[in-house]
């Protein structure tokens, strides 16, 4: 009996789980949108307000994201060739400013720069004027110090993943390092990094307005805000909110044709040695580079702690229901953001970073508003407010695991893939054996930062909580907005404890007998 | 393993609760907090109404009409609790609320009201709020020609940034831009809430933080702290009135009543000025807690009415961020 011919197709990783994926992260960001749209109310015909709005928005978030990862590249570069003593805490360290809760970052991050803080303050024993944080370039500043530390550690990633063989071979042939091994990793890696800063600071609203000094700094965040709270107009709430889909779209598209896939081929996993950079000099520039960057993102962490210090103790009782709750929905949302972006980065090609970027270029008001009204017909609200949490906050920490992910299962499938392929091993035996361990260590990354990202977060529970269903972040809020401001400091600091614990022990996991 | 507990226990209670009438109030998120109102008022109601009160917080006064507005006629809500007089053409314009044919007694509250919808529970005047030792302008044109920085609040995202709007209006009318202009090289910051800007303020970032002529009164009070002032204006000072209303479609009209009522009543009005630090609308019959702020002379009163607030803000909005925009 004759067969017909079948295409080649080489048998691989497994996809149908990524494809099932794609489908889903896409549904969960269009579906919202689509059901504000349909709600209606409020037309839209974009005004010179909007166009203002829209420019701002856009030039702040290519200026932070250009010199986010321009930033970036030394100190990931000096971290990666560098060994001492508490580097590894250091790393954990540095990742803290972007796992913050907003309010709470940007009260450390003005204790340092604001008007009475310590900058100025020194500035003022020195005779010289004070500098103001407000403005365009407080908000560049503030987005720099969120975003400095997801570049970083995604470059890192980057420069860890080049086997420790090509740069022997370097060092044997004395090549230069830069040109042959470092600047075709970069090319493969800051397209991305790139992108999900820009799209991070796409759609930021708090800190653009809390530092932008006024009506100048309006984000195309803050036109959804007003029109969803203020003016009741979901069409108008909606459209802006395609705005932003529209430019995350054409944002990826653009990094997938300037990102060049590396392709240093497979490595004996061995400890990476440098024999480049040796110099004295090299040495003091790669120290001072790491000095300058712990001081910059760490300063505001102290004030964070020395602010939060005396609050612990007045915390009231039921901060501890609701920091438990918030392990909880992270630790689950951990789980799912995991298991959706490894199947995404194994389906790998267009389809896993346009779904994998999707969800950062959707409001997270318009996606809570949509997913309320979605849910509402069938249930409650409030009796799904953690679950919906849980979802959402997962689906924001999609992007970030699959940036760390998909260039891991690249390479591991680049330097493997064939030989696995010659020895049958297919589907969910090649996952185990060839590909998960090589994927350990990005892994643990992902799962630490989704964790911690939504143990932060305050993303859609303030719209479906009711009764007592807080999480932290929101029952920090609560306090603040009740004049609680010591209490409210302390729990700010038991936030930035759990959360950097949490992603500590995660990426700790990922590394374990691993030198990094 | 919780869940298939609570399934049988649900069960068991189901008859128990059929018999209590439930009452759902939806509020802003600081009402219902356990050092908020929400649990006083909730054990004294239930005290006498024989039914079950159940608080449903969501956001801020914006954000509880946003959510009534998505939710419609279907709502589970049968009390809205915590809309201001910024927000209440609005919360008329819906068509959700019903008339609540009550006339209480409201001897504090310096305006006259009559509103057929909803009924005032606290109310509080915006001022900015500063350091005892700070000079304090009088008008808000000696504050914008001194050296004094100030936070105030987006108007577009928050009901005090709103209020302040409003208040320039009421008190300079088409002159508003004109202060706002002189306004703007004192302005540090736009916060997108009362939070951040408060925040801000006790952080040493500006002089002055746009809040309530209540706000010293919890640093005397809960912190003994009497160092933080209001500052008053010869311009008088713009109000804010909260207010709760019926939801029409409700299934306990009767309930929705008495609360609206009780919510007048010695029992929360006096609960009012230490948890929410507003005025209550009638004097609690201890008076008003010692150390806390003294109502301004009734013709410091600043409100436009409804329907003109709600008039007036469009063109307000625009011309303030003309004005800060330069």
């Amino acid at each position: 009996m004759a067969h017909r011919a079948q295409p080649l197709r080489l048998p691989g990783p497994p996809r149908v789980p990524g494809a099932v994926a794609a489908a889903l992260v896409a549904g969960l960001v269009l579906g919202p949108l689509a059901a504000v749209a349909l709600r209606a109310g409020g037309g839209f015909a974009p005004g010179p307000a909007d166009w203002a709005a829209l420019r701002f928005t856009v030039t702040q978030a290519a200026v932070s994201a250009g010199l986010s990862v321009l930033l970036a590249v030394p100190v990931a570069r000096a971290l990666a060739r560098r060994r001492f003593p508490g580097r590894a805490a250091l790393v954990t360290l540095l990742g803290a400013p972007f796992l913050l809760p907003v309010i709470v970052a940007v009260l450390g991050l003005l204790a340092v720069f604001g008007r009475g803080g310590i900058l100025n303050s020194a500035l003022g024993l020195a005779g010289v004027d004070p500098v103001s944080i407000y403005g365009f370039r407080g908000v560049v500043l503030a987005h720099v110090f969120f975003n400095l530390p997801l570049a970083t550690r995604l470059i890192l990633q980057g420069w860890l993943a080049i086997p420790a063989e090509r740069f022997r071979l370097a060092a044997s042939l004395n090549a230069p390092v830069g040109r042959l091994l470092e600047a075709p990793m970069l090319r493969a890696v800051v397209p991305g990094t790139l992108l999900l800063i820009f799209l991070l600071c796409l759609t930021s609203f708090a800190v653009a307005l809390t530092l932008g000094g006024g009506p100048r700094a309006t984000t195309v965040e803050l036109a959804i805000y007003q029109a969803l709270r203020f003016d009741f107009a979901p069409g108008r709430a909606a459209a802006l909110a395609l705005v932003q889909v529209a430019l995350c779209l054409a944002g990826t598209l653009l990094a997938l044709k300037i990102a060049l896939p590396s392709a240093f081929g497979g490595g004996l996993d061995r400890r990476v040695q440098r024999w480049d950079a040796r110099g004295p000099l090299w040495r003091a520039v790669d120290a001072g580079v790491i000095g300058a960057a712990a001081l910059f993102l760490l300063a505001p962490l102290a004030m964070v702690v020395a602010r939060g210090a005396p609050g612990l103790a007045d915390l009231p009782p039921s901060i501890w229901a609701a920091a438990l709750r918030s392990l909880a929905v992270a630790l689950v949302s951990a789980a799912l953001t995991v298991a959706l972006a490894l199947a995404l980065a194994l389906r790998g090609g267009r389809l896993a970073t346009v779904a994998g970027t999707l969800p950062l270029a959707v409001s997270a008001l318009v996606l809570g508003t949509g997913l309320f009204l979605i849910v509402r017909p069938v249930v409650s609200p409030l009796d799904v407010a953690l679950p919906v949490t849980v979802l959402v906050n997962a689906l924001m920490s999609v992007p970030f695991a699959t940036a760390a992910l998909v260039p891991a299962v690249a390479s591991a499938e680049a330097a493997h893939g064939r030989l696995a392929t010659s020895l049958g091993l297919t589907g969910w035996p090649r996952l185990r054996l060839v590909l998960l361990p090589r994927l350990r260590r990005p892994l643990g990354f992902a799962a630490g930062l989704a964790a911690a990202l939504s143990m932060g977060d305050l993303g859609v529970i303030a719209l479906f909580a009711g009764e007592r269903q807080e999480t932290l972040p929101l029952a920090m809020y609560r306090l603040m907005g009740a004049y609680r401001m010591e209490a409210a400091a302390g729990a700010g600091l038991l936030l930035l404890a759990l959360t950097l614990a949490l992603f500590w022990i995660f990426d700790r996991g990922g590394r374990v007998g691993a030198d990094a | 393993m919780r869940r298939f507990l609570a399934l049988p226990l649900a069960l068991l209670a189901a008859p128990a609760l059929a018999q209590t009438p439930e009452l759902v109030v939806y509020t802003y998120d600081s009402f219902d907090t356990e050092w908020g109102p929400g649990p006083i008022v909730e054990a004294a109601f239930e005290a006498e109404c024989g039914c079950d009160l159940r608080f449903v917080a969501a956001g801020d006064g914006a954000a509880l009409l946003s959510r009534l507005q998505l939710e419609g006629p279907s709502t589970e809500a049968d009390v809205i609790l915590g809309l201001d007089t910024a927000l209440t053409a609005a919360a008329a314009d819906t068509g959700l609320f019903a008339p609540h044919g009550l006339s209480p007694e409201m001897d504090l509250l310096p305006v006259a009201w009559d509103d057929p919808l909803f009924v005032p529970f606290d109310w509080g005047y915006f001022a900015f709020v500063a350091d005892a030792g700070t000079e304090a302008p009088a008008t808000f044109r000696e504050l914008a020609d001194s050296d004094l920085s100030i936070v105030i609040e987006d108007p577009r995202s928050s009901t005090p940034g709103l209020g302040l709007l409003l208040w320039v209006e009421a008190a300079y009318g088409d002159e508003a831009g004109a202060i706002w202009e002189g306004l703007a090289d004192n302005i540090v910051t736009v916060t997108p809430g009362w939070t951040e800007a408060y925040n801000l303020f006790l952080e040493g970032e500006a002089d002055a933080v746009l809040s309530y002529t209540t706000s010293p009164s919890y640093h005397v009070i809960a912190e003994e702290d009497d160092g933080k002032v209001a500052w008053t204006f010869d311009e008088g000072h713009y109000m804010q009135i909260e207010v709760a209303g019926i939801v029409a479609g409700t299934d306990q009209p009767d309930l929705a009543r008495d609360f609206l009522a009780f919510m007048t009543t010695d029992a929360a009005q006096s609960a009012i000025p230490t948890t929410n630090w507003m005025f209550p609308v009638a004097t609690p019959s201890d008076g008003l807690p010692e150390g806390f702020a003294e109502p301004l002379p009734a013709d410091a009163a600043l409100l436009l009415p409804p329907q003109e607030a709600q008039a007036v803000r469009d063109p307000a909005l625009e011309t303030w961020r003309t004005a800060l925009s330069r």
